[in-house]
């Protein structure tokens, strides 16, 4: 069998070393295609096109928002203006995002194989997140929902307006693509590491999608079954959450935050792993507390099962359940914490080069920070009685959300772009954007704070004249932060055709990722690596450059 | 082999430890109704009991038998097939799909006498529970027996689709013996499904 193998390699090195990219220019060749990195660039053109329309969603809000009066949209509208932004964006964009294109695209590559374990799998979750995300797309935009992304019962199950099993029904379908692709990646980085690739040599990127598989296969399920139960009371009558029926409501919030608070870290863990990877790259250092990082990854995702409670202290759940998820909360954020300490003792006396990944990673650190901070601020009972539901929550979650998952999501594109398609981009306009979406990031959302200190509800669009002036800040600052999104649609673009071409090692990083061509050859490896060195080696580089 | 493997050992432990992945998935899909259902007996333990006493314990239990039978078939069958031994596979499997559907039959008979006795909510007709917690409890009996009826279902299709294909030889044994265990998992996960829902709805009295 051996023998097999080694005239397969000879016979078609040649068509082998061309690009995946060039490997075919048919439709078939990119809709059928079994390659993880055809399928990465699939999944970046469809995040894409669900992050802009729940952009337009939130453009609108933000305009409505601009005057106290509800001039531009009805009460109901403005409802299913934020439900259809919630939906898309936390299902379709959030979740998705990193771990499907650059999970995707890198994972086999970090670890030396040819592509992922269950190639067809990945293509068919593709195709089952498509279907779920025209559907909602569909739904949302004919029928509308008025729920709110969370769907809480009895108003989703009862009494909402328009196509909530609709809805649920697409989200329930989306669901099977998270768990297809995390089981994917689990079963990948578990039996197909190349020899050498031991788990302590696994990339922080490989690690933090192997946390946020865990929380995929495991969290899921049990939204899935809520949405199933709420399709079961609207549509037959069987009561699980309305109390007219027998049912209770609250059983429905535990159901719902128990896969949600983990689905939070699905959206920020593969940024932590992106932010790792900017970070050692930018100061040309090994990771300061490799275990640590790694490890973190791992506890987040455990005890990150443990804290849902903390989105219900009001709701009606028992004083001493509150208290214990207020201190579950507080000890989640230590694993956090662990990775920002450690990023920062990895930049200190580094050689940063102020390049764009750079500049993103440091967007998103701040960003992390500030919205973590506010988690803190949040997790403690007696002050999230005071702010709960007020744009104080919103500003928070956008924080951790769009700050940064969205932040890691652009730091990796400028990252790996020259990898993916094997040109330059210019630095200048890179650089430019980072600074403009962190800057209209915070003149969004930073009022927002202010807005929910002094009592602003969320979910209201006629407000107190007295909150104009925070609400129009903010406004500006989206508009500036729709442009900093559109920037880098534009040079990237350029950069396909006009950039320079990008060699293997752009940013002279370390990782196997960046010893195969940019774009990668279709099988990836001709022969399968074998590791000898730890990951980010770059001292040894460097002592080696130097004797 | 397929694509990114490179020996046959590495592609059963893919193989395998996809499955057991999925059915920790699946394992939690149920985990939600039983930490509901055992909640619910905790804090309201009378109302819980006067409406498990209601349902037919004997169908239940025959219904037990009935899949633990089967899946000791399948059991059987997974070693028939690691051996190549093609013809007593395809017989197991056979035997394990008949069982599961004895099953699906049982519980269909039982579904019947529930609407007629007025137990099962969300049918019209009468509906015999007053308190709410007997309500809720015979709503979460129906979604989670109906949910691993349609597991069921979907069970017996792959074990008589697999026998079948055993038996036109278009699944090569002991080469292809690994599709037989994986399938076996799903099989016996079905079961314990079914071993954990029947003390928690019937036996809770
Ligand atoms: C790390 C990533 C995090 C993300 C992506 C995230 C996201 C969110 C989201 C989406 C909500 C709003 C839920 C809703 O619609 O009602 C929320 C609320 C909340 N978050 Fe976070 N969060 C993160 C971290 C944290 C941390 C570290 C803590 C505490 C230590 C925390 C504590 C809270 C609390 C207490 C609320 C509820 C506030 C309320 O509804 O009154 N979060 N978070
Ligand atoms: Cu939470």
């Amino acid at each position: 069998m051996g023998a097999g193998i080694s005239e397969k390699t000879v016979a078609e090195t040649a068509e082998e070393r061309i690009s995946y990219l060039r490997a075919g220019h048919t439709l078939r060749s990119w809709f059928f295609t079994t390659d993880h990195k055809r399928i990465a660039l699939l999944y970046l053109v469809s995040v894409t096109f669900f992050f802009f329309i729940g952009g337009a969603a939130a453009a609108l809000m933000r305009a409505d928002l601009l005057t106290p009066e509800g001039d531009l949209l009805s009460n109901e509208g403005y409802n299913r203006a934020f439900t259809l932004h919630g939906v898309i964006m936390v299902w379709f964009f959030l979740i998705p995002s990193i771990p499907n294109v650059f999970g995707n695209f890198l994972l086999p590559l970090m670890i030396g194989a040819r592509d992922l374990a269950f190639p067809r799998l990945n293509l068919i979750s593709w195709y089952v997140y498509m279907v779920g995300g025209l559907f909602t797309v569909f739904i949302l935009i004919t029928g509308g929902v008025d729920t709110g992304w969370t769907f809480y019962t009895p108003l989703s199950s009862m009494f909402a307006n328009g196509n909530v099993v609709l809805a649920a029904t697409a989200i329930f379908v989306v669901g099977f693509s998270s768990i297809m692709t995390g089981l994917n990646f689990i079963v990948t980085v578990h039996t197909l590491r190349a020899p050498g690739m031991t788990w302590g040599r696994l990339p922080l990127f490989v690690w933090s999608h192997y946390a946020t598989s865990i929380i995929l296969v495991l969290a899921t399920p049990v939204l899935t079954i809520s949405l199933v139960l709420i399709a079961a009371e609207r549509l037959f009558g069987i009561g699980i959450f309305d109390p007219a029926l027998g049912g209770d409501p609250l059983l429905y919030q535990h159901l719902f935050w128990f896969y949600s608070h983990p689905a939070v870290y699905i959206m920020v863990l593969p940024a932590l792993g992106v932010t790792s990877e900017l970070v050692a790259a930018a100061a040309r250092k090994p990771v300061f507390g490799y275990w640590f990082v790694a490890a973190s990854s791992i506890a987040i995702a455990l005890v990150g099962f443990l804290v849902w409670g903390h989105h219900m202290f009001v709701s009606g759940q028992s004083m001493y359940a509150s208290a214990v998820f207020s201190f579950l909360s507080l000890v989640v954020a230590v694993p956090s914490g662990i990775k920002v300490y450690n990023w920062t003792a990895t930049l200190y006396k580094g050689h940063i080069s102020l390049d764009p990944p750079f500049l993103f990673a440091m967007g998103f650190i701040g960003l992390f920070v500030v919205g973590g901070l506010t988690g803190l601020i949040l997790a403690m009972l007696a002050v999230d009685v005071h702010v709960h539901d007020t744009y104080f929550v919103v500003a928070h979650f956008h924080y951790i959300m769009v700050g940064g998952t969205v932040s890691a999501f652009f730091g990796a594109l400028h990252y790996w772009w020259p990898k993916i398609t094997g040109r330059h981009y210019s630095i200048v306009w890179g650089s430019l954007s980072a600074v403009f979406i962190f800057l209209g990031f915070n003149l969004t959302f930073f009022p927002q704070f202010l807005l929910g200190y002094l009592g602003m509800p969320r979910r209201y669009h006629v407000y107190d004249p007295g909150f104009q002036v925070l609400h129009v800040l903010s406004s500006a600052g989206a508009t500036i932060l729709g442009v900093a999104y559109l920037l880098p649609f534009a040079y990237l673009f350029y950069s396909l055709r006009n950039g320079e071409p990008a060699g293997p090692n752009p940013w002279g990083a370390t990782g196997l990722e960046w010893t195969v061509a940019s774009p990668p050859p279709k099988h990836n490896f001709e022969t399968i690596p074998v590791v000898t060195r730890p990951p980010y080696d770059y001292e040894i580089e460097q002592e080696s450059d130097a004797g | 082999m397929r694509e990114p493997f490179s020996t046959a050992a590495q592609q059963r432990e893919a193989d395998m430890l996809g499955m057991y992945l999925f059915l920790a998935s699946e394992v939690l899909l149920f985990g939600g109704l039983f930490a509901g259902a055992l909640t619910y007996r905790i804090l309201y333990p009378e109302a819980v009991v006067a409406a498990s006493a209601r349902l037919h314990v004997w169908i239940g239990a025959a219904n037990t038998a009935l899949l633990l039978t089967s899946s000791l078939l399948v059991a059987l069958a997974v070693q028939a097939a690691d051996c190549g031994l093609r013809r007593p596979a395809a017989a197991l499997l056979s035997g394990a799909a008949g069982l599961g559907f004895g099953f699906l039959v049982l519980k269909a008979v039982e579904y019947t006498k529930e609407i007629h006795q007025g137990l099962l909510p969300g049918f019209g007709g009468r509906f015999d529970f007053s308190s709410p917690v007997e309500q809720l409890f015979m709503n979460l009996y129906l979604v989670g027996t109906g949910l691993h009826a349609a597991h069921m279902t979907v069970g017996i299709a792959i074990l008589a689709g697999l026998a079948w294909r055993i038996g036109r030889r278009s699944l090569p044994l002991p080469e292809r013996a690994v599709t037989v265990a994986v399938c076996g998992l799903y099989w016996h996960l079905v079961d314990i499904v079914w071993v954990f829902l029947y003390p928690v709805l019937y036996l809770a009295r």
